[in-house]
């Protein structure tokens, strides 16, 4: 790669065509009273600053020791790239063209037997996503995760499969009539069997659309579910988690304060995927010195709202879903772009962000399943073929336990993790059953990995094999909140 | 569709089960695990309310062989499902009275599935127990030493059994015993042994850490003769089949002994529970385990691997009903049930303090009796090797 900053690509506009602008160039902005917003006062310039120390590691005599220099220069690219920030992609403008008069819901279904077998509308879902995970995602896994970026060809075949229209409803041109949240294990599930770091890249932005299907009121989905449904849908981005420690999702630091006609919203999230692309986010932020629910809000934000800046966010996995970090500076959004949302179809009363919450973990133990599933299929085969003392290695107590162990642990986390879908999608409490799931899938997920590696010994260690890969992906599981849903 | 809560079709089942373990068991819990070797004369009321509802076709709470069912292609939840979800009640109330449910032998099992019409009715309300350890052979049932020699219309037994469980208060005892040695498995066959049969004599009932309330006997055979009449299954050596049918009743049993577990671990976390929550301990489901009180950080862990061993647990019972093979999610089920129950029941006597440990309460008794059910039925050692086997495709040669 030869710059960080990708250029926002040219979007086919839904209502309105607009011009396409490298994402250097200052956005469109959207309202007046954006364009006379005052810039902060003391603030570095953080592009002076990284530069200085570069220049004066330039300088330096020490570098022209011989092959010094090109591993000091490739250190201080590394330096800027994590230290500069860009503003985000420029939006589509997200406008109406007809107007809901009320919110469609997916219905809810309750079943009465015991069952672990998909249906057959599932299966047929299932065995496409399967190809598409071992032919495609899969072979191009490595070279996404050293590029830390997913060829745009395979999130475009993953809109194509469908894969963003699961939860909306078909009546808005989406494919859900039901609640599909066993439907989004399962294709997570699959994904994640090709690539965890791919499959989320590839997901990421149906979260939104789910989320404005299940809580969003008739304006939003009139406003934005079209666009997810047309040609070129937007990269989005459901955003929860923040950058310090303990974080805790209930207790969020990014703040949205009432203004006038709506809200200021300020904070940082971290390990945004493919930030820098997104034209729309869903951001939880604590609403202070205001009335309502207590907890979290989501505010739906679009990309090219002043006061966004995205910066690259490396991480130890995930790498193929390029994170970022999202800073939102005193970033004025309208009312409606709040989620309201307090009773269900049936009555009831919902808090969405509690309910995406959990369904976020769901779907990143659906994720772990699939990524754990991935390990196990490739150590079996690899310790009978392994040769050491005479026989394959697999014929070791030590080794043969550890694959029994991995496995029987591997299914109590899948059923775990179907108990829980299973339970949201019939419109039952989950609460206990996400937290069963996302507690086993952390912890066997990850061990599951660590054994993997352990299980090809020194070969596990090199990117020759994929389960280093795995090993970091895995452990995204125990930190990740949001980003995904079911 | 893909749904893991019970159907309502099998509450009455689970509550009369729950009802036996919340009334019969538990107040009499603690006696009998102090009187150990005294009959819980209790339990033959229930024994007759039990065969009283079998016969009118209303209960569901036996040790009925579990026989494969026929495939139909329809989502069956049947008699595998509901007796392991009665088995758990039961052991949510007692796992020693359970075992000590008369006419509920593991032998009664064997009997049920594997005995011809004939042996079906001659040993219909008898109470039959199993004998397949001997002092040298546990995990190698292959090569037990008890043999059988036919001579005339009787065979010959001899030989030595121990940890017979219900063999003091049964009636009749299933021995394994082999035609000939040197066949190796294929001549190892099971016979029915009436009590009271000259040379069969009870010899020793074990002391034991847990599970008191159920007596576990040792026999010696000494040139005891039973009629050949009481051969169960085929009397003839086949290389394949004979030892395989006779394993086959462990393919079922195993996810009832996971049951098992499943049953005493719920006992400990819901003692645990309320014990955490008198205690001002607020467990969150939603809120970040670092955010919460260790106390219930480790009962949220806890709890999910209970979770994981229950659906396991219910997963192999639901293949068996519909007629798939599940000889490799029985073995996970159990071995994840059988380790899952120590260290849930250990934990949990942590957790409650003193109070986990004192004999005021059942906590500590719970952590004694979870022990042998990672043990008796296939140890965890021979779980995991069954699973690695079929995960490996490894032969018992190649996978020691």
């Amino acid at each position: 790669m030869t710059t960080d900053v990708p250029a926002a690509p040219a979007r086919t506009p839904v209502s309105a065509p607009r011009p396409a602008t490298p994402a250097s160039a200052a956005p469109a902005r959207s309202s007046a009273a954006n364009r006379a917003k005052p810039t902060r006062k003391n603030q570095p310039n953080p592009m002076a600053a990284a530069l200085a120390v570069v220049r004066r590691i330039a300088q330096s005599p020490l570098l022209d020791r011989p092959g010094w220099r090109p591993r000091a220069e490739r250190a201080a690219y590394h330096a800027t790239k994590t230290g500069l920030s860009t503003v985000a992609a420029v939006s589509r403008t997200f406008e109406a063209a007809t107007r809901l008069t009320a919110p469609q819901r997916p219905s809810t279904r309750r079943s009465d037997l015991f069952d672990l077998t998909p249906t057959e509308d599932q299966q047929m879902i299932l065995d496409v996503v399967k190809d598409f995970a071992a032919e495609q995602v899969r072979p191009a896994a490595a070279d996404a995760d050293t590029a830390s970026a997913t060829p745009d060809e395979l999130v475009a075949t993953a809109v194509e499969l469908g894969m963003w229209q699961l939860s909306i409803p078909d009546t808005l041109g989406g494919l859900a009539s039901e609640r599909a949240a066993t439907t989004g294990v399962l294709v997570a599930e699959h994904l994640a069997h090709g690539d965890l770091g791919i499959a989320v890249a590839c997901l990421a932005p149906a979260s939104v659309a789910t989320a404005i299907s299940l809580w969003g009121s008739a304006e939003q989905q009139s406003t934005y579910l079209p666009a997810f449904v047309a040609d070129a849908p937007p990269r989005a981005a459901f955003a929860v988690v923040e950058p310090h420690a303990l974080f805790d999702p209930f207790a969020v630091r990014t703040t949205a304060r009432r203004v006038a006609g709506g809200y200021v919203l300020d904070g940082v999230k971290s390990l945004v995927p493919a930030a820098a692309r997104c034209e729309l986010f869903l951001v939880a932020a604590q609403v202070v010195d205001g009335a309502g629910p207590a907890g979290p809000a989501l505010f739906v934000v679009e990309s090219g709202t002043t006061g966004l800046s995205v910066e690259a966010e490396p991480a130890m996995g995930l790498r193929a879903a390029q994170t970022g970090r999202l800073t939102l500076a005193s970033v004025t959004v309208p009312e409606r772009a709040r989620i309201t949302t307090t009773t269900q179809a049936d009555g009831c009363t919902v808090d969405p962000y509690r309910e995406a919450v959990r369904l976020s973990r769901v779907a990143w133990c659906a994720l772990a399943v699939g990524t754990a599933q991935a390990v196990v299929d490739y150590v079996v085969p690899y310790v009978n073929d392994r040769v050491a003392f005479g026989e394959p290695v697999s014929h070791r107590q030590g080794v043969a336990f550890t694959v029994a162990d991995m496995a029987t642990e591997l299914e109590g986390m899948r059923l775990a993790t179907y108990r829980a879908a299973s339970r949201a999608e019939q419109g039952l409490d989950f609460s206990r059953e996400a937290a069963l799931a996302r507690r086993l899938c952390k912890d066997h997920g990850m061990q599951i990995g660590s054994d993997g590696v352990q299980m090809l010994g020194g070969h596990g260690f090199v990117k020759e094999h994929p389960v280093e890969r795995w090993y970091r992906d895995l452990r995204s599981i125990a930190v990740m909140e949001g980003v995904v849903l079911v | 569709m893909i749904n893991l809560e019970l159907p309502r079709k099998l509450k009455p089942a689970i509550d009369q089960a729950s009802a036996v373990a919340t009334s019969v068991f538990r107040p009499i819990s603690r006696h009998y695990d102090r009187a150990e070797h005294a009959r819980p004369s209790e339990l033959d009321m229930l024994g007759a309310v039990v065969d009283g509802l079998n016969d009118a076709g209303q209960g569901e709470a036996g040790a009925a062989g579990v026989r494969r069912s026929k495939g139909t292609g329809e989502n069956r939840n049947g008699s595998n499902m509901s007796t392991v979800l009665s088995i758990i009640e039961c052991c949510w109330g007692d796992v020693g009275l359970l075992l000590s449910m008369p006419k509920q032998g593991l032998g009664n099992s064997a009997i049920a599935s594997v005995a011809n019409d004939e042996q079906l009715e001659r040993y219909k309300g008898k109470w039959a127990a199993m004998a397949i350890t001997e002092p040298e052979c546990g995990s190698d049932s292959a090569a037990i030493r008890t043999t059988a020699r036919l001579d005339g219309d009787h065979y010959v037994l001899n030989g030595e059994k121990i940890y017979v469980t219900a063999g003091d208060r049964c009636d009749a005892v299933v021995v394994w015993a082999t035609l000939d040695r040197s066949l190796g498995r294929a001549a190892i066959k099971s016979f029915v042994v009436d009590k009271g049969t000259p040379g069969f004599e009870l010899v020793r009932l074990e002391h034991k850490l847990g599970i008191r309330a159920s007596d576990t006997a040792a026999f010696v055979l000494k040139d005891v003769r039973v009629p050949k009449e009481n051969l169960l299954g085929d009397p003839e050596i086949k290389p394949e089949g004979g030892f395989a049918g006779v394993m086959q009743t462990f393919d079922n049993t195993r996810p009832l002994v996971a049951g098992m577990a499943v049953g005493v671990a719920r006992a400990a976390l819901d003692e645990t529970r309320a014990l955490l929550e008198e205690a001002g301990v607020v467990i969150d489901y939603d809120t970040p385990a670092e955010h919460q009180l260790a106390a219930a950080a480790t009962f949220i862990r806890l709890e999910s691997e209970w979770e994981s061993a229950y659906l396991l647990t219910l997963r192999s019972a639901w293949m068996a009903d519909n007629a798939q093979p599940n000889s490799l999610e029985a073995s996970m089920a159990k071995a994840k049930a059988g380790r899952t129950a120590v260290a849930v029941t250990l934990t949990c006597v942590e957790l409650a303090g003193s109070l986990g440990y004192s004999e005021d309460q059942l906590l500590e008794k719970w952590a004694r009796d979870s022990k042998i059910l990672d043990i008796f039925e296939g140890t965890q050692q021979i779980q995991k090797l069954i699973v690695a086997r079929r995960l490996l495709g490894l032969s018992s040669q190649e996978l020691r």
